[in-house]
């Protein structure tokens, strides 16, 4: 059994209620940062944690608290990002539903780093009971003296507001939450200036994910030191990992960094290995914005090394034979699936999602969807193969936010390792388009010559 | 996506008056602007859970923004439907990690139980049908969220035909909505 930090006490019954929490340590750690540290010791204390952003982008947490701006004399404000939305993610969800106080005393310990006296939750608006489960505990900890005025009797004071959005995969990226969260549609900022300068209403802002901000109660109450025990190099702790797609045992794990990947994958203490008996033929490793790996090449890097849970031995290899730890969302394919159908569905989500103020997205997400659609329906030509891959070299990094260079990975990483999947489709375009299923080469190869009998 | 205009007045329960006036009241001084969004969805709410071109008037003039102001936002964000809608909204999850376990056949299967299209409403106003984007469930897949929560494991049409008894029997349903 590997070191659980955040979901240690996540099935006691009744540990979303205030008291059950208490019991079991619970708001221990903002007892002790708001009365024996200052603000200052307590980001120093994340900053030794080497605790890093866990919605996807791995940025140090402590360094990004360290850039709020303290001088002006501004309201600063911490925003929760709880807009979980990437395909393949539902971890965020998990610990709120199971331990909003959790949430809630992370929050409170960190405004106080930032010296923020408002802070927020965005919740996405599709989690309508979690959005009623987080104010709940937000009365709770009021009543009980964690928020208010002057909590604790040491003179500070805070107030959290949780806030829905309403369903827009755009509101995840911080400055179109920012912009949500100011009652404005979400399309996301030009930066500089970056939120730590210029954030809501103006004020600077820090915005830190859900599991991000569970994990600071933790480094306060064992030190920042402890945390780095687990984890490797500078993936230090643990980090909860939402399997899905074609594993015997679906579900949200937390994992040490330092996990081999075969053993999260097959062992019976996680994914339980891949269902029906099938074979384990592709990974989007984490959310379906990270480039998909073919089986060898998740397993093993380019040049034989194992692959452990890690941000840095995931992304060996760089876009060519590696992938991203992402937000943690583990979606697993096996013999079966069409990596051309699914390519073509995540297009049509970046279509669906994209804000529109970027013409490279806007333009493009929609016409690589088209092409896509053309591919899987046996109507494509060869050449639209390369002009997939065009479109998609276009849109990468030529955008205001990051949503366009995550439409273009899944496309570029599927053509780049599946492309005589994409060339089957073209060549056989009846059997692509009655046939969604069963496309490893050596079924296909089966179903080619018994054309007749199956399909 | 336009609007469509009623020619019916819309307008809000007391109860959900003083709802509004709370939540305007949470955000700082002068940003009641950051209560469109969450007043939108108790204006959904008040009204057949869909927002009419004089529901959003409605609530621009509440907010005292200009309309086209609440225009975009409504505009902007896909739960907040512009066009009526069954009792029910069963909303199915159609993304990636969905689909490859059976999201569109649980789509596919409602359409073709319920004789309709995504998108359109029973005749009896009683269900409609949307294909939504990622609703983060992807590992109790297929799912789909109808009202406050969401429904998962649909794997076998025994599972769905049940569901859909239980809510026609639903006379409650209203009841069930969230607390913004």
């Amino acid at each position: 059994m590997g070191k659980k930090i955040l979901t240690e006490n996540i099935n006691i019954p009744g540990i979303n209620t205030i008291e059950v929490y208490k019991q079991h340590g619970g708001y221990a750690s903002v007892e002790k940062a708001l009365k024996q540290m200052t603000p200052n010791e307590v980001v120093e204390e994340v900053k030794k944690s080497g605790l890093r952003g866990r919605g996807g982008a791995g940025f140090p947490t402590g360094m990004k608290w360290s850039f709020i701006d303290k001088k002006s004399g501004r309201p600063r404000y911490l925003i929760c990002n709880a807009d979980e939305s990437e395909p393949g993610t539902f971890k965020d969800r998990y610990l709120m539903e199971k331990i909003p106080h959790l949430l809630i005393e992370g929050m409170i310990v960190s405004s106080y780093a930032l010296e923020s006296n408002l802070s927020f939750v965005y919740i996405r608006g599709e989690y309508k009971w979690i959005y009623e489960m987080l104010w709940k505990a937000v009365n709770e900890a009021k009543a009980n003296g964690y928020l208010g005025h002057n909590i604790l009797g040491t003179g500070y004071h805070l107030d959290i507001i949780i806030h829905c959005g309403a369903g827009a995969y755009i509101c995840g990226e911080e400055t179109a939450l920012i912009e949500s969260l100011e009652g404005k549609r979400g399309n996301p900022r030009i930066k500089p200036p970056f939120p730590a300068v210029n954030g809501l209403y103006n004020n600077p802002t820090v915005v830190n994910n859900v599991e991000s901000l569970s994990a600071v109660p933790w480094i306060i109450n064992n030190g920042g030191e402890a945390y780095t025990k687990y984890g490797v190099g500078r993936s230090t702790g643990t980090k909860l990992i939402s399997a899905c797609g074609n594993i015997r045992k679906p579900g949200v794990y937390e994992i040490d960094l330092s996990l081999p990947v075969k053993e999260f994958l097959f062992s019976e203490e996680y994914c339980g290995g891949i269902a029906n008996n099938k074979q384990f033929k592709a990974i989007v490793a984490g959310g379906s914005s990270v480039p998909i790996l073919p089986a060898e090449l998740f397993l093993k890097t380019a040049d034989g090394k194992d692959r452990i849970m890690s941000y840095e031995s995931l992304n060996e290899g760089g876009f060519v034979s590696g992938t991203m730890l992402g937000s943690g969302g583990f979606i697993v394919y096996d013999e079966d699936a069409c990596i051309v159908r699914n390519t073509w569905n995540f297009s049509h989500f970046y279509r669906h999602e994209s804000c529109g103020q970027c013409s490279p997205c806007r333009e493009g997400t929609a016409w690589m969807e088209k092409v896509l659609y053309k591919i899987e329906h046996g109507t494509a030509q060869a050449k639209d193969i390369d002009l997939l891959w065009s479109i998609q070299r276009n849109i990468d990094g030529n955008t205001i936010c990051p949503l366009g260079d995550a439409a273009a990975w899944p496309v570029a990483s599927a053509i780049r390792h599946f492309r005589e999947e994409f060339e089957w489709h073209i060549e056989y375009p009846e059997l692509a388009q009655r046939q969604n299923y069963g496309l490893l080469k050596s079924t296909r190869e089966k179903l080619y010559n018994t054309e007749t009998t199956t399909v | 996506m336009l609007a469509v205009k009623t020619n019916k007045p819309a307008q809000f329960s007391e109860e959900a008056l003083a709802k509004a006036k709370e939540i305007i009241a949470r955000y700082p001084e002068g940003k009641h602007k950051s209560a469109l969004i969450p007043i939108l969805h108790i204006a959904q709410q008040e009204n057949d859970n869909w927002l009419s071109v004089e529901t959003l008037d409605y609530v621009a003039q509440l907010l005292n923004l200009k309309t086209i102001e609440v225009y975009e936002v409504a505009t902007f964000y896909s739960m907040f439907n512009l066009n009526p809608v069954g009792r029910f909204l069963l909303e199915v999850c159609h993304t990636g990690p969905c689909a490859i376990r059976g999201g569109e056949w649980l789509k596919n299967y409602l359409c073709e139980k319920l004789n309709i299209k995504p998108g359109e409403t029973t005749t009896d106003k009683m269900f409609t049908v949307k294909g939504v984007e990622c609703l983060g469930a992807c590992g109790y897949a297929p799912m789909m969220q109808v009202g406050k929560y969401y429904y998962e494991h649909l794997d076998t049409p025994e599972k769905v035909d049940a569901l859909l008894e239980q809510l026609r029997s639903r006379v409650d349903f209203k009841h069930e909505n969230w607390v913004v």
